[in-house]
């Protein structure tokens, strides 16, 4: 008999990974149709199980989140609002990144959630100094996390940053999702030992590997490696294999993804595995979810009629200082 | 670690330094380090060799024993540094960052110019970071411990670029930069460690900023900053001594530049030199007559000149190296060449 507690946290984490799909569905929607989204969008389909199953775990006031490109899932479960991600994409001056940043960067880094740039790898030493930062300040029992890609790993700031929060003991949990491919690069050209998780004894850390597509192996996991963070057990590294389900971006049809992968275990989609999970374990039914998918639908459109109303950000009101000193900024003074 | 990181070539000069009295240049940034430890609850130091070592320099003698927790050795990971940095000052801390060298923050280049520098902008939180450059040419030090590399940081929105050239700038514009919420490059030159001296340390000069003249004259106007600011003094001695009046402007912050008290200058000269000790395509030697000549173009009774290093890679040797920096002799014929216009 599982516990109530697990039984709500599954729940939760799955009403997150809804919620995610059907955004993610209708942002793919008018990226094809054109016009509202400037540039490309990129979709963590096949992710939000994994990604989700982390943040589920985290305490937003309390821990850090740093989210990469596919955490849409992750970013739900966090506590942060869709129409955040709605008004990045359609460059919307009420939105977090004020038109400045645009589709999947974008965070509030006031609130624990520092905001992704494009270098991969980067992000972790970010998290890591916000941890530091917080030890310092005589804080206790906080963890920081975050995720990136089977081609993240292969950086240089990875490595760095990896080595760094181990020797600082930091309490950070980095995901890897492994996707299988970093655009459009295998495994095979991307690493040469057998499981990125082996790497975890390299860099003194915890190493997890877990089968991404499946949601109760991912939430034990992930519970697992946040307790021990939050306990002082150091940095831990979840390595979780499933198969993205969508291009690189919404401009790619990743034919570089072999047919019999995509038909394999690996290929199964978490939302399918989950709900037929959730059902039969008497959790939740069919009815239930088809109710929270209809209100999934209603929130994304809220948030995508509330975007579509609000103007972009005027270029000539826009102060044009990259300093928050003004008397410093060479902004508008440069002839 | 390779042995090209000792600071070997440095320690007959401070040596030398210890004979006479007074505060050098370096003694200067350690004691604006321990007064902002003092000062600031925020601040924390973070780089290699810092801690109980005291830094490749002593940059930071004593203080990881006086600030405990505060003064933290890092691994040799200049991404990874710089990153932290970024995190914490998300958080409300200041930490200042030692790059062993300048030439090894191309190591941290991709954290320094997309994370520090953008996160204002994009965020509208800013991050008050320092990051402190042992930079410039030394004797002996060749082509990954000499680097100038102030021209290539100030091209990034989003940063503030100092090259403090005296002892007391070097206290005051350290203490400054700490305060100051955006990301700082501090490129203190390794050449000026033990060769200047003052007596005391002021408790405030010009700010972050203002350029200074150093130096007035009417017949040509030099535009320098750092260690070059010594060599274009030497110069201007010199040439006073052919009845010239040379003026020096020490430019003191490379980004943003103060191009008033330029302008100014040369309003009062109407012949402008602009020296600099980095690479020669581009840079801040270019930035200042661009502005001048666009700006102040009806001032100008000659073409403006600018003077830097080579564009190859510094040299090994000390005679190649010597030839490969402006010197004081190189800006005198540069200068005879511009008062001949």
């Amino acid at each position: 008999m599982a516990s109530p507690a697990l039984v709500e946290v599954a729940l939760r984490t799955y009403r997150s990974m809804l919620l995610c799909r059907v955004l993610e569905g209708r942002l793919g929607s008018l990226y094809r149709a054109g016009g509202r989204i400037v540039g490309g969008v990129y979709l963590s389909t096949g992710q939000e199980a994994f990604s989700a199953s982390l943040a589920v775990h985290l305490q937003p006031g309390k821990d850090v989140y740093g989210p990469l490109i596919r955490d849409q899932a992750g970013r739900i479960a966090f506590g942060q609002p869709i129409l955040h991600s709605v008004r990045t994409y359609f460059g919307s001056a009420a939105g977090p990144m004020r038109g400045r940043d645009g589709n999947v960067h974008w965070g509030c880094p006031a609130e624990g959630m520092p905001v992704m740039i494009s270098h991969l790898g980067s992000l972790v030493s970010v998290v890591s100094g916000m941890l530091l930062a917080r030890r310092m300040k005589g804080e206790v029992g906080m963890v920081g996390a975050t995720t990136i890609g089977d081609g993240g790993t292969s950086t240089g700031a990875f490595h760095e940053a990896l080595n760094q929060a181990a020797v600082e003991k930091l309490p950070l949990v980095v995901a890897v999702a492994n996707n299988q491919f970093a655009y459009s690069t295998g495994n095979e050209r991307q690493f040469a030992c057998e499981n990125l998780a082996d790497r975890a004894a390299g860099y003194g850390v915890e190493g997890y590997r877990v089968d991404g597509t499946d949601l109760l192996s991912c939430l034990e996991t992930f519970r697992t490696a946040v307790d021990r963070a939050r306990a002082g057990g150091g940095p831990q590294l979840v390595v979780g294999n499933l198969l993205r389900l969508a291009g690189h971006g919404e401009h790619d049809d990743a034919p570089y993804v072999p047919e019999a992968l995509r038909e394999s275990d690996l290929g199964r989609d978490c939302m399918q595995k989950s709900a037929e999970f959730l059902t039969t374990s008497g959790w939740t039914t069919e009815k239930e979810i088809a109710q929270w998918k209809q209100e999934a639908a209603r929130e994304v459109e809220e948030a995508v009629v509330t975007a579509s109303g609000e103007a972009g950000p005027d270029p000539f009101a826009t102060e044009w200082h990259a300093l928050s000193n003004t008397d410093l900024s060479e902004g508008i003074n440069v002839p | 670690m390779p042995a090209s990181r000792n600071a070997t070539n440095l320690k007959e000069g401070a040596k030398k330094a210890a004979i006479t009295k007074g505060i050098t240049y370096l003694e200067a940034i350690c004691a604006a380090q321990r007064r902002v430890l003092e000062e600031h609850p925020e601040v924390f130091i973070y780089g290699q060799d810092v801690g109980a070592f005291g830094g490749a320099f002593k940059a930071t003698k004593g203080l990881a024993q006086d600030f405990p927790g505060r003064v933290l050795d890092a691994p040799i990971s200049e991404d990874a540094m710089v990153g932290l940095a970024v995190g914490a000052a998300i958080e409300g801390m200041r930490p200042i960052l030692e790059m062993q060298f300048a030439d090894f923050s191309s190591a941290g280049f991709n954290q320094i110019i997309n994370q520090a520098a953008t996160h204002f902008w994009r965020t509208a939180v800013p991050v008050p970071i320092v990051i402190r450059l042992p930079s410039g040419g030394t004797s002996g030090s060749g082509p990954f411990h000499s680097q100038s590399m102030e021209s290539l940081y100030a091209q990034y929105p989003g940063l503030v670029v100092v090259c403090p050239a005296t002892v007391e700038d070097a206290y005051c514009m350290l203490r400054e930069a700490v305060r100051i919420d955006d990301p700082v490059l501090f490129f203190e030159h390794k050449y000026l460690y033990y060769h200047l001296k003052a007596e005391s340390l002021p408790e405030d000069t010009l700010p972050i900023g203002k350029a200074r003249v150093v130096r007035s004259g009417r017949h040509a106007t030099v535009v320098t900053y750092s260690a070059m600011l010594h060599e274009a003094l030497l110069s201007a001695e010199g040439m006073a001594k052919d009845g010239y009046e040379i003026e020096v402007v020490d430019l003191r912050s490379v980004k943003p530049i103060d191009t008033d008290t330029v302008l100014a200058s040369v309003a009062r000269t109407g012949r402008l030199l602009v020296v600099g000790e980095a690479f020669p395509w581009g840079g801040v030697t270019s930035e200042v007559i661009a502005r001048v000549a666009g700006e102040g173009f009806h001032l100008l009774d000659a073409p403006p000149q600018r003077l830097n290093a080579k564009d190859t890679p510094i040299p090994y040797h000390p005679d190649l190296w010597k030839a490969h920096r402006p010197t004081s002799g190189a800006i005198t014929a540069e200068l005879q060449r511009l008062l001949g216009f």
